[in-house]
């Protein structure tokens, strides 16, 4: 037994995902360990995102269980909840894949969007806030710590007053992870967070996701198609080929599996020919 | 230079002649036959026929076609290129931005005393009035702001909550006897609940549709007004309606009244001048709220929603809610100038509701630049100051109104302030604008 199957975050459970007849994900089961950085990976098209998408509420799977298990010992049954009260109540938070930051506003501005909940309740459901309530002012000063924090650790502090569209690709891509650490998340879903970016920036992502894990007991669940960041941290790495789970281990594991190997580069040609001989071409 | 400027004047006239060929073809049917009921006649529909006036439409279409060639299509150095470097760009006009809110406060306040000894108080009446018409669209702006400037949810029905707050002071005026301090706020909460519910079917709806249900929305509520005959009136509207009062005390002529009990001498002026400060007042406070909000989280979300909804819902924002909210809420400050609009005017009809006004306030904020305050101010200004201070050319206004929104377009396209200003900074000083290039106009 593994460790991921004793004490899961996140338990995927038997989950399928039909778009009418095409069947983006077929019964996939798999569990994220607690505190691990779990690698969810495969070919173009295997149903990855689709998974990010049905475990963050944007989509409805058609069948199958998502379970959040919380630190705190409470259970959600994310299939059944609203995209946004994922975020809120069960601490999921997701980037991605194209990036999706708040443009016009500034960085410190899309922090503190992130933080949204407990500054509204903060602010009496806007209406203490309008009369300039104390105990308003206090949350929002320690909002803005939390951004402070976060755009420190992901080197951004320099141009935090700067709109978030003016930033280059990998500072965007960093900018968007620190919005989504903002939330407060326990799991933390990132869709190809190094995608696009060069070794030196790569490096440091692998670096910040280390530090993330470590420092804020945030188990990560990560999309990627770079096997360098995928070996060099993921302690699971789970298989997508077709929808389905064709392997699910440690990185060492999976690296060696022929049906990874198959799926990735191919079979060797005597397979085929033997298949060939089988058929009768 | 001399061969290219002779071909250049050559393909010119070819083009301007092509145009003047088309335009001859459409005014000849447009302009040249007028079908007109001959009074002589008995009344029998006869044709009479203009050629003098074709001649001089495509006379202008040729020369004006001919001059744009010359000078600006075809041309070497377009003149508008030159033009354009007498108008000055945005960076010269900062500085006086900052200067521009309070020389507005402080103009706004004064203006009834400096109306009153520069004309008088019978020549200054038709002035304050103007004031007060504008006031009350920089309102309806300001109101409008928090939905389409904010939210970045285009409202074509905005008028309807307008009428709805009109509506409510009338109606609960007329079978109640409320007086128009009662009426304000009920005013102002009626119109919220009413945008809540126009709020829940748009919810799903994004951009084009969103605009077409609002505009039915409007265009609903203007005609239940004006057919449910037993209860507004429908067509006849709603007459005497009370004058506010100033803390009780009426502007009559007499014992008792505002004249009498400040021991000044009677002049109708002085309700008008109360009226002004009255909707200032109004809008002051709108403009107070809606900065406040900006502010707030609340104020956060809609800007973040107009940027980007998916993002907001994956952050944990209640997408749902922040829209109602911004419905709720422009729609609160719209039914407050509504009962405004009513108690000044002591008489509304659905007449006062027709798509054109929704049309006009959307226009001020556009103008004025999305999500801009001191934007709506001047475009509120320029546009209903202007569309009266034009009067005088009768039907040609709208040519002239027509012109100028088109070269305040092309010279800014998002807006007279297009600048977004942080709502906070890390640094804690104020922070430089963000260019409207990275701003995104929501998505409906």
């Amino acid at each position: 037994m593994n460790s991921w199957d004793n004490n899961p975050v996140l338990t995927i459970e038997h989950l399928t995902m039909r778009f009418g007849g095409l069947v983006a994900i077929d019964d996939l089961s798999f569990n994220v360990g607690r505190g691990d950085i779990t690698a969810l990976i495969g070919p173009n098209g295997a149903g990855k995102t689709t998974v990010f998408n049905c475990a963050t509420g944007f989509y409805k799977p058609t069948e199958g269980r998502i379970i959040m298990n919380r630190s705190n010992g409470e259970h959600y049954l994310l299939e059944r909840m609203a995209d946004f009260q994922i975020s809120a109540k069960a601490k999921v938070a997701r980037t991605f894949q194209n990036i999706r930051l708040f443009g016009g506003m500034t960085l410190l501005e899309n922090l503190m969007v992130a933080q949204h909940n407990p500054l509204m309740l903060a602010s009496g459901y806007t209406i203490g806030g309008i009369f300039g309530l104390k105990s308003f002012k206090k949350a929002e000063r320690d909002a803005v710590e939390r951004a402070r924090y976060w755009l420190d650790k992901t080197a951004l502090i320099d141009r935090a007053d700067a709109p978030a569209a003016d930033l280059p690709y990998g500072d965007q891509r960093r900018l968007e992870i620190a919005r989504a650490m903002c939330s407060g998340p326990e799991l933390l879903c990132l869709d190809e967070p190094a995608a696009g970016l060069n070794p030196k920036e790569s490096a440091e992502l692998n670096a910040l996701l280390q530090y993330i894990r470590k420092e804020h007991d945030t188990s990560i669940l990560l999309i990627e198609h770079d096997m360098s960041v995928v070996m060099e941290i993921s302690d699971h790495v789970v298989v997508l080929d077709y929808g389905e789970k064709i392997s699910d281990g440690s990185a060492v594991e999976v690296k060696d599996d022929p049906k990874v190997i198959a799926a990735y580069l191919g079979v060797p040609d005597e397979e085929v020919d033997g298949v060939e001989e089988e058929v009768g071409i | 230079m001399s061969a290219k400027s002779g071909n250049l004047f050559i393909d010119s006239l070819k083009d301007a002649a092509i145009g003047g060929l088309i335009a001859l073809a459409l005014f000849s049917v447009l302009i040249g036959m007028k079908a007109e009921v001959a009074s002589g006649l008995g009344g029998q529909l006869g044709i009479e026929y203009r050629w003098g006036a074709v001649a001089i439409a495509v006379a202008v279409v040729f020369a004006g076609r001919l001059l744009l060639n010359l000078f600006v299509w075809k041309a070497g150095t377009p003149v508008t290129q030159t033009a354009g470097r007498l108008i000055p760009s945005t960076q010269t006009l900062a500085p006086l931005a900052k200067y521009a809110m309070p020389v507005f406060l402080v103009l706004a306040v004064i203006l009834p005393f400096l109306l009153m000894s520069a004309y008088g108080s019978r020549g200054s009446r038709q002035y304050l009035d103007l004031a007060i018409l504008v006031t009350t669209y920089v309102m309806l702006g300001w109101g409008l702001n928090i939905v389409v400037g904010l939210a970045g949810l285009l409202d074509l029905g905005y008028v309807a909550f307008y009428a709805v707050g009109a509506y409510s002071y009338a109606l609960l005026a007329e079978y109640f006897g409320f007086s128009f301090w009662i009426c304000l706020p009920l005013a102002g909460i009626l119109a919220a609940f009413w945008g809540i519910i126009l709020g829940f079917p748009v919810l799903r709806l994004r951009g084009d549709y969103l605009a077409i249900v609002t505009l039915a929305f409007g265009e609903i509520i203007r005609i239940v007004l004006l057919n449910w005959y037993d209860f507004t009136g429908g067509p006849d509207g709603i007459s005497g309606i009370p004058r506010p009062s100033f803390f009780g005390i009426e502007f009559n002529r007499g014992e008792g009244g505002f004249a009498d009990t400040f021991g000044l001498e009677y002049s109708s002026i002085h309700r008008i001048i109360f009226l002004y400060y009255v909707i200032l007042a109004m809008a002051l406070i709108t403009n107070f709220v809606t900065m406040r909000l900006r502010k707030l989280p609340v104020g956060r979300a809609w800007e973040a929603l107009r940027e980007d909804e998916i993002a907001c819902r994956s952050l944990g924002i209640n997408t749902t809610n922040t829209k109602l909210t911004a419905f709720a809420l422009g729609a609160m400050f719209g039914g407050f100038a509504g009962s405004f609009f009513a108690t000044r005017q002591g008489f509304i009809s659905p007449e006062s509701f027709t798509f054109i006004e929704s049309a006009v306030i959307l226009a001020i904020v556009v103008l004025g630049g999305l999500g801009s305050q001191i934007g709506v101010v001047i475009a509120a200004v320029v546009m209903i100051g202007g569309f009266e201070f034009f009067r005088g050319l009768e039907e040609y206004r709208m040519l002239v109104f027509g012109l100028l929104m088109v070269i305040i377009m092309v010279w800014k396209p998002r807006g007279l302030i297009s600048t977004r200003t942080p709502s906070i900074t890390l640094s804690g000083k104020k922070a430089k604008g963000i260019s409207a290039d990275l701003v995104q106009e929501g998505h409906g």
